[in-house]
């Protein structure tokens, strides 16, 4: 190259040049758009992780064993969350009892035996609505249906509006489930001699059971934390019942009713019981991911 | 056999390589045959030396086509036409190897017999040194072509040359009979008789395999009398089981 | 004299063992005029085929040639869905395996499939044979714990799994599942085993091993093998039909077939100049 001072730069020199700062500029651009994901990701894990430190922080202090076993009592005599635990947990319980069956059914419809047809396409386009539709909206449907004719909120509604809320979930992740089995499998259970209905529940059921669970307990998840659904069916107990005839009480709605009022002692276990519930759908949430992962 | 080329356009070259390098040893072989004829027509010793040079060239091309052959067969795996076609190849270098060495045989003779004083004429001889000659050119070009009709035509004419060869046969015992003196010489040319009705037989079976090759049926072992070619009659299908 | 070639070439047949001789044996399965339509597309155009008893059929042509469709026919499988349809019969013992009120399990547990690629069941390897016997007979636990052991020897499994039957049968390697899946099929006891492409997805080694298989399992049972691989049908099968755009263009025992079939689409797919 020494030699060459006087000649003109030649076509492969050129191109090395060109190249080079090709190169240069998409080093640029990667790392600038690396910096910005970076900072997205940050942006959401701060509010993430200041809606947890907060709920810790302000939930922790009201933390004790009297928590779980006393009743809800009126401001200033202590009390617990006890009849808005167990209130919780079993319209949770039936809401999940009463919907799972009725999507997983759903669900294997869809995806078994209406997989191209026109009713299949509207049953799964009105479950997409359900499942973002407020849940407000569910409440007040359940109402009229199940308050209204009966003249009385009941725990009975509650469960109901829930399961409500579970179905199209359910719905959603069976079809997608068993979408994923492939063809083969099925006609290998046919080709042995299976009517249809042992071969999915036998060997699709069986080879979908992993992501059909996971798809339920994301569906209790999420049904454990909803509030509007219940205030307008099993609308909240200060007392301890069991009865699910009568209203009942859940956790969210008393949190909706400590968190508003006046006094100190309430406004404490409501973030008690927020700290309660959201401690409850991570642990459900991390059980699920940990159960998947072990089976596959 | 089939005009359309393989899909791997190097199997049908491997292929095309095989049938040139037959047909170059068909060539040198076909001379060989002419010079040894000519030897003896014409007392030539040249035309006989010669003759008998080019058998190396021939065993040489003989192992050439066994080693492409094996190597087609094992790399291939070739199927139906192309399968018979290569161990046709195979079988046609040996025969045409065992009609360069009678030929270079009846060269050798030929000058052994120039030494010798012959009384009576080789016309005889000469008729059916011609005849095999031809049979050969046929039965060479058929190879070349894959031709199974020029194939019938060898193996139909092949009764001519036996023919040819049993008179000539026994106009030679006539003259050993006559004269004891004609001993030597009628035997040389007896054996010269027997090598061309041999180099016949060979070029009958290539046509053959040429045969069998091309269509997939074998030749019927009794040859027909007459001389028309509706004798297709007579080749029985082997296939259909 | 010439040499006797023809002499040579008759007894080619003869040296190729017993599996030229196909046409002698009655078939299991005759197929007439069998057409087949994906709705208004006719895939399948008027097949006429014998499925000699205890011998194996080899199907090869061109991508879709409808080979594949053929096989599925057998067992009904294209009853699964709609909008296919076949017309034409498929006698078994006389009766039309086509008609609409056969007993499609039935009628599946006497005509087995094994597909290409291996469908191991989510279960133990015991389970995964046990489930296609439990769907037609009912058998004690003994009984059971036979026909496993039986169906696991014949598809040369056993000496392999004796020791994991309870283990999940995803664990087995792919040569190792797809011998599963023949167990699995033999074990309901069929006459006809219908095996499409068995070792596409297979390494070499166990493919030969799956190849050894069907030349033991054809004393028992009648096979039809649909296969790309020409080499393959050529090993295995005892006669062998050519399909090429629906149609079966020529049916023929393999030593023919292989070396002097009679139509020039046969020679030219063979010779693979074209397909």
């Amino acid at each position: 190259m020494s030699a060459s001072l006087a000649a003109p730069p030649s076509a492969a020199s050129r191109d090395e040049d060109m190249a080079r700062s090709l190169g240069r500029r998409r080093r640029v651009t990667d790392r600038v758009v690396r910096v910005l994901c970076w900072l997205a990701a940050g942006v959401g894990l701060f509010f993430l992780a200041s809606i947890l430190v907060t709920l810790v922080m302000l939930g922790y202090k009201g933390l004790s064993f009297g928590v779980f076993t006393h009743f809800t009592l009126p401001p200033g005599s202590g009390g617990g969350l006890l009849n808005a635990i167990v209130g919780s947990l079993i319209q949770t319980a039936l809401g999940t009892l009463i919907g799972t069956p009725i999507g997983l059914m759903v669900g294997t419809y869809l995806s078994e035996y209406a997989a191209g047809s026109k009713l299949g396409d509207v049953i799964r386009f009105v479950s997409d609505i359900l499942l973002s539709a407020p849940s407000i909206l569910i409440g007040l449907f359940v109402y009229q249906i199940l308050v209204n004719p009966f003249n009385g909120f009941s725990g009975w509604a509650g469960a109901v509006a829930l399961a409500v809320i579970v179905i199209p979930i359910v719905v959603r992740t069976t079809e997608d489930m068993l979408r994923l089995i492939p063809t083969a499998l099925r006609e290998a259970a046919v080709a042995l001699g299976a009517p249809k209905w042992k071969s999915i529940v036998f060997i699709c059921y069986r080879a979908a059971l992993d992501g059909i669970m996971t798809g339920v307990l994301l569906a209790v998840a999420r049904i454990a934390g909803e509030t509007a659904p219940l205030l307008f069916t099993s609308l909240g107990n200060l007392n301890w019942s069991l009865d699910m005839s009568r209203p009942m009480s859940s956790l969210p709605v008393t949190i909706y009713q400590y968190a508003g009022s006046a006094y100190e002692d309430w406004v404490q276990l409501a973030w008690v019981g927020a700290l309660i519930i959201t401690a409850g759908v991570l642990a459900l949430n991390i059980v699920a991911r940990v159960a998947l992962r072990k089976r596959t | 056999m089939s005009d359309v080329p393989h899909i791997v356009k190097s199997f049908t070259q491997e292929l095309d390589r095989l049938r040139d390098m037959l047909t170059e040893m068909g060539g040198i072989v076909e001379n060989q045959v002419a010079l040894a004829t000519k030897a003896i027509v014409n007392q030539d010793s040249d035309f006989a030396a010669e003759a008998v040079q080019q058998d190396a060239a021939v065993d040489s091309l003989e192992r050439q086509i066994e080693a492409a052959v094996i190597r087609l067969l094992a790399l291939r795996q070739p199927m139906a036409g192309d399968l018979r076609q290569i161990v046709a190849g195979l079988k046609i270098s040996t025969q045409l190897e065992r009609i360069g060495d009678y030929a270079k045989n009846v060269a050798k003779r030929s000058i052994v017999l120039g030494q010798l004083t012959l009384p009576f004429s080789l016309t005889g001889l000469a008729t059916m040194a011609r005849l095999v000659q031809e049979n050969l050119r046929l039965v060479i070009d058929a190879v070349g072509e894959s031709d199974s009709a020029k194939a019938i035509q060898v193996w139909q004419s092949d009764e001519s040359i036996d023919d040819l060869y049993n008179s000539i046969f026994r106009e030679l015992v006539t003259y050993m009979m006559e004269d004891p003196r004609n001993i030597t010489s009628c035997t040389h040319l007896l054996f010269i008789a027997k090598n061309l009705e041999r180099i016949g037989d060979h070029a009958t079976n290539i046509a053959e395999t040429v045969h069998y090759a091309a269509t997939g049926l074998t030749l019927e072992e009794d040859r027909p009398k007459g001389t028309d070619s509706a004798s297709y009659a007579l080749v029985r299908p082997q296939g259909a089981g | 004299m010439p040499v006797t070639e023809r002499e040579a070439s008759a007894d080619q047949t003869s040296t190729l063992s017993a599996r030229s001789s196909a046409a002698i044996a009655p078939p299991r399965l005759a197929i007439r005029n069998l057409d087949f339509f994906y709705g208004a597309n006719k895939a399948l155009k008027g097949i006429n085929l014998d499925l000699p008893e205890k011998q194996v059929t080899g199907m090869i042509g061109p991508s879709g040639c409808g080979k594949s469709t053929l096989l599925r026919c057998l067992n009904r499988m294209y009853d699964l869905y709609p909008g296919q349809r076949a017309a034409g019969e498929v006698l078994m013992d006389g009766q039309n395996i086509l008609a609409s009120d056969v007993d499609l399990n039935a009628l599946r547990s006497r005509i087995g499939m094994v597909f290409q690629k291996p469908t191991p069941f989510p279960m133990s390897i015991y389970d995964n044979i046990a489930f296609g016997v439990r769907l037609h007979e009912k058998l004690s636990r003994a009984q059971m714990d036979e026909r496993v052991e039986w169906s696991l020897s014949r598809a040369a499994l056993w000496t392999e799994v004796k020791d994991r039957l309870t283990g999940s049968a995803m664990g087995l390697s792919g040569g190792q599942q797809q011998r599963l899946c023949i167990a699995r099929t033999i074990a309901t006891r069929p006459e006809v085993i219908l095996l499409d492409e068995p070792t596409s997805a297979l390494d070499p080694i166990s493919t030969l091993k799956v190849e050894e298989l069907i030349d033991e399992l054809k004393s028992e049972f009648t096979i039809a093998i649909v296969t790309h691989n020409m080499q393959q049908a050529a090993r295995c099968a005892d006669q062998v039909g050519f399909f090429y755009l629906g149609e079966l263009i020529e049916v023929a025992p393999a030593g023919a077939m292989f070396t002097a079939p009679k139509q020039k689409k046969t020679q030219e797919y063979i010779t693979g100049r074209f397909g």
